[in-house]
């Protein structure tokens, strides 16, 4: 009875993390139909601008907690944003157009030069911030122990989620990326500026990734590498929930890490390619992944 | 059909030359050579599926069947002629390819990706939790021979450098011939507009699926040269991280031409190793950007440098 | 039609020739713009530059390599090492990062070799690369030192070596002086339990590790084994399903970032209050841990290395220098790849040769060599010569007011830890360790 609790528990705080780093490449893929591959990279780059500004923080002398967080925020976002818009206005902008699979290996190349970018910047020493996590303490269950700080995650993710959906279903902006994510030409037919909106959304996306970074660095030990790591996994939490759905992308999230958490307590052998088999299991059944829609194809 | 076009009349000219520079090339430079020529093939892999539309993010998992079916014969079966062992490695590679291509080749785009790639890291994984197979560590290939030559006692460089030209001709020239086929048309009218070629009463599901087990063959036919060559085989062949290189040297040399892959790997591998000697700790920021290059300067690949684009087909 | 594409096709036939031609020959003069002059050493060193092991592995040991190399060609190193240079030759650096996996370092090591043309190779932390290496070198006769390397396959697979030598100790040692060190400090324990990231060097370790417990503590039971992958750097899961099992050991061969996560998190879920945590690669992050280890935490350094360096002039003079340069005292990387650079010194020194030592005539001087190094007198013991022997240490950590140290350090001998020639590692622990001398 306990695993099944522990399973439960690990399964949906796993499932907040994924869904937190799933999020922003959803959103692109679905409103510009770009599979962005640099995600890792953003995410990486909000690990690391987190972990080192509250390097500083703490090595200053402050202790204050919610300080920590406005750091993480503050940092995630203005990273986020900034390299979002490098990255869309720079250099994807001259691309639009051309095949799909040519923005997927811009992005790809992006990762590459990002990747060394941050080692350049950064070092090689990985960056240690643990502190948040370690004061945030845990709660026991019997013998299990739950920290506080997962928890927060698992509030976070689910604000952001919500707030994704309300964002897409309940806004303009939304409403107008949605008519984009349907049909782009039409929209621009109507008079939306899809130029515009690419921007905002890619901001957005990439926001979502280094936020994603950028919590989860006092988890971790932020060395080069775990940009690459984060994507295949976010690819296939988004490709599972289906391309472009949040509610997927939620969905997904959660079937993945349950049965990563189930592996992992009772059939540890599985664990390395448990999301692949879940991945491959869900694409068999609906083909588009759990929420994607099947796109008309023009003749 | 019977005449030897220009271009593989070219093919074998190019073959022999190089084979000739090689007796008096330094010996590194013929290992990559090597190296360069049985990356090429499992290129060739990937651009026969990207002419059907498909881009595979998985062909690592041949690449990886064909270099463990190397190392496999040769440490447990005790075979040792090489040509027994690309056999066998193209043998247990279009079996798997022919129960996976039923259903990957349902799928289109990225979903085709992810799934090509789920199956690489699904091989992946089983191979690293292979204890006995030498997890992460792999093992060694054991010494092979060429029907009579030894590698032993002959110049084993040498030896495998042209054991691999003489494949990477054969399939070269088999691959000409196909892309002109009504196989390999029908592949990349598929990409265009692949209802309408199901109107014309071509099964788009049959045309697919052989393209791909053939796909799977040649990646097979690399791995094997690749574990032949290199004296190893370990998982890391079926990560994808690999399988990402071979798309990316695929789209360098763009899919123009049956020679475009081999000048493509050549390209990018001395890229990458003088790219590492003379910035270790910037290589991969290098080769992303030679990448960025190339795609915005010469989307067709290096191959359209050598095509003119006014009115000549390419 | 016909007439355009016809001149398309020669062009392009002219066109591809030139090319490969043209990519030849400028590899051929790659080859040519690199020879150096004779009155110099050039070595190679391989190690990680990139990628999750550069942080903790490859970057210390390319800095502790560096530093040995700049102070013997100023001939500053403490005796017997006081002469500048190795056999009198300037030493030259180049380095190489060992990521891409073990076909790419085999087409480096050739490149090394026959392209930069160097008189000798020292590097390679991941075991798949020496297992690689390993023949390749043996193949191309060129003097090769394996620093860090834990597989103890490596002298299984290469049979009669001429030319590799290993100055580092693998796995077996690790582990059976874990053991060791638990049957000693900790006799009553009865659940232990492991995590291992997912890969070679985790499964041996967790083997070799098992396997000697048997022998050690037959009493206490393998309750558990978490298995990771390796980068995946959040541990919740695996921290959980320890906990359901209620450790009092949690063995671990986890290392660098990982560990060091892993650890955090263990910590601020209370699980290294239930259990204490044996780290194999732990002295890597004694100035790292900042007292996120619990006090008692048992580390192990690969041997006498970092932290438990033993008190000689050697070990004081780089401790003093590395810190100066770096800010940080050495870790047990840094250690290893500066005993290798003492390794070639000593090699090169009494090699007997006049001008550049052969590959030969350094492997000769080597093999069954007694050196002093900074981890005290290295044992070219085992594999007929090419294979260190030293002791193996394990102590705990305890962190007060900011200052880090080890405590309750206790050694084992050289043939303690490690299997006589002829025996097959796990066989030799399986058998009770015959052959051994514990005291």
């Amino acid at each position: 009875m306990l695993t099944v609790w522990a399973i439960l528990i690990d399964g949906f705080i796993y499932a907040s993390w994924l869904f937190l780093v799933a999020a922003g490449l959803t959103v692109i893929y679905g409103v510009m139909r770009i599979l962005n591959m640099a995600h890792g990279s953003l995410y990486a780059l909000g690990a690391y601008a987190a972990a080192s500004a509250l390097g500083w923080y703490y090595a200053d002398g402050g202790d204050q907690l919610w300080m920590a967080f406005a750091i993480i925020a503050v940092c995630a976002v203005a990273i986020g944003a900034v390299t979002g818009l490098a990255i869309e206005r720079g250099l994807l902008r001259i691309m639009y157009g051309r095949d799909e699979i040519l923005m997927l290996i811009i992005t790809f190349a992006v990762l590459l030069i990002l990747e060394d970018v941050m080692k350049l910047v950064w070092g090689t020493t990985p960056y240690f911030a643990y502190q948040p996590y370690a004061a945030m303490g845990r709660i026991n269950i019997d013998v299990l122990t739950v920290s506080r700080y997962d928890l927060m995650v698992l509030v976070v993710s689910i604000v952001i989620g919500v707030g994704l959906w309300f964002w897409l279903e309940r806004t303009r902006i939304g409403k107008i990326l949605r008519s984009i994510i349907h049909d782009r030409e039409v929209s621009k037919a109507m008079g939306v500026n899809v130029g515009r909106m690419f921007t905002i959304t890619f901001m957005i996306g990439a926001t979502l990734g280094a936020i994603a970074g950028g919590i989860t660095a006092p988890i971790i030990s932020v060395v080069p590498g775990i940009g690459i790591e984060v994507i295949v996994l976010a690819f296939a939490v988004v490709v599972t929930g289906g391309l472009g759905s949040i509610t997927g992308a939620a969905i997904g999230a959660i079937i993945v890490g349950l049965a990563r958490a189930t592996s992992i307590h009772t059939m540890p052998e599985l664990e390395l390619f448990i999301i692949y088999a879940v991945m491959a299991a869900v694409l068999v059944f609906r083909p588009h992944g759990l929420f994607g829609q099947a796109v008309a194809r023009k003749i | 059909m019977m005449k030897a076009d220009r271009t593989e009349l070219s093919l074998i000219g190019v073959a022999i030359a190089v084979a000739i520079a090689a007796q008096f090339s330094p010996n590194w430079l013929v290992f990559t050579l090597t190296l360069a020529i049985s990356t090429g093939l499992v290129v060739m892999g990937v651009v026969m599926l990207m002419r059907a539309g498909l881009v595979s993010f998985g062909q690592g998992l041949f690449y990886c069947l064909g270099g463990y079916a190397v190392g496999l014969g040769g440490r447990f079966l005790g075979i040792t002629d090489a040509l027994v062992l690309i056999g066998l490695g193209v043998v247990a590679t279009v079996a798997i390819a022919m129960i996976l291509g039923l259903l990957v080749t349902r799928y289109r785009e990225i979903f085709f990706a992810m799934l090509s790639l789920a199956f690489s890291m699904i091989l992946y994984g089983i191979l690293v939790k292979s204890h006995g197979l030498g997890s992460t560590d792999g093992f060694g290939v054991v010494d092979w021979t060429l029907l009579w030559f030894d590698s032993k006692t002959g110049d084993s460089a040498n030896m495998a450098l042209m054991l691999a030209i003489a494949l990477a001709l054969l399939i070269a020239l088999f691959l000409n011939r196909y892309f002109k086929s009504s196989i390999g048309l029908a592949c990349e009218a598929i990409r265009e507009n692949e209802v309408r070629v199901e109107y014309m009463g071509i099964s788009r599901q049959q045309t697919l699926y052989i393209n791909y087990v053939i796909a799977a063959a040649i990646g097979s036919v690399g791995g094997s040269m690749t574990a032949l060559a290199a004296g190893h085989v370990d998982p890391t062949m079926a990560y994808w991280t690999i399988s990402g290189e071979f798309v990316f040297i695929a789209i360098l040399g763009g899919t123009g031409h049956v020679a475009a892959p081999f000048i493509a790997a050549l390209i990018f591998t001395l890229v990458r190793t003088y790219a590492i000697e003379l910035a270790p700790n910037a290589w991969q920021m290098i080769l992303g950007i030679v990448l960025l290059l190339i795609i915005l300067f010469l989307p067709k690949g290096i191959w359209s440098l050598f095509t003119r684009k006014k009115g000549a087909a390419s | 039609m016909k007439t355009t594409q016809q001149r398309t096709i020669w062009q392009k036939t002219l066109l591809s020739t030139a090319t490969s031609v043209a990519l030849a020959s400028a590899g051929v003069m790659g080859l040519a713009t690199t020879a150096h002059a004779q009155d110099s050493f050039k070595v190679g060193f391989v190690t990680f530059l990139s990628g999750g092991a550069s942080g903790p592995f490859g970057v210390p040991a390319s800095q502790g390599a560096k530093l040995v190399v700049e102070a013997i060609n100023e001939g500053t190193l403490p005796a017997p090492y006081d002469s500048v240079g190795v056999n009198g030759l300037q030493l030259e650096m180049v380095e190489v990062d060992e990521a891409g996996g073990p076909t790419k370092q085999v087409e480096e090591y050739r490149n090394l070799v026959q392209r930069q043309n160097v008189n000798a190779v020292i590097g390679y932390i991941s075991s798949g690369d020496c297992l690689a290496v390993g023949p390749v070198a043996e193949e191309m006769q060129t003097f090769t030192i394996a620093f860090d390397c834990g597989t103890s396959r490596m002298f299984e697979e290469l049979e009669d070596p001429k030319y590799v030598f290993r100055t580092g100790l693998d796995a077996v040692a690790d582990n059976v002086g874990a053991a060791r060190y638990l049957a000693e400090t900790r006799p009553d324990a009865k659940r232990i339990a492991g995590i291992q990231q997912n890969y070679a060097w985790g499964q041996d370790s967790w083997q070799d590790f098992t396997l000697a417990m048997e022998q050690l503590m037959p009493e206490a039971e393998i309750v558990n084994n978490q298995t990771p992958q390796i980068f995946q750097g959040s541990y919740g899961t695996e921290i959980s399903a320890l906990q359901t099992r209620r450790p009092e050991i949690v063995h671990s061969s986890m290392w660098g970032g990982d560990m060091e996560s892993f650890v955090a998190q263990a910590n601020a879920r209370g699980l290294l209050a239930q259990a204490t945590a044996l780290l194999t690669t732990g002295e890597s992050g004694l100035h790292r841990f900042d007292g996120q280890a619990p006090n008692g935490t048992i580390l192990g350094g690969r041997g006498p290395f970092g932290g438990f360096m033993p008190e000689n002039d050697l070990s004081e003079w780089f401790s003093k220098a590395y810190e100066e340069k770096h800010g940080t005292p050495p870790s047990y990387p840094a250690s290893k790849a500066a005993q290798a650079i003492l390794a070639l010194k000593y090699a090169a020194d009494n090699s007997g040769a006049d001008g550049v030592p052969s590959s030969e005539e350094l492997a000769a001087a080597l093999k069954g060599a007694k050196f002093e190094s900074v981890s005290g007198t290295v044992n070219m013991g085992l594999a007929g010569g090419h294979q260190a022997v030293q002791p193996m240490l394990y102590g705990e950590y305890h962190f007060e007011d900011g200052q880090a140290e080890l405590r309750n350090v206790k050694s084992y001998p050289g043939d303690c830890v490690s299997a006589p020639d002829g025996y097959n590692a796990q066989e030799w622990i399986k058998e009770g360790f015959p052959g051994s001398s514990c005291d």
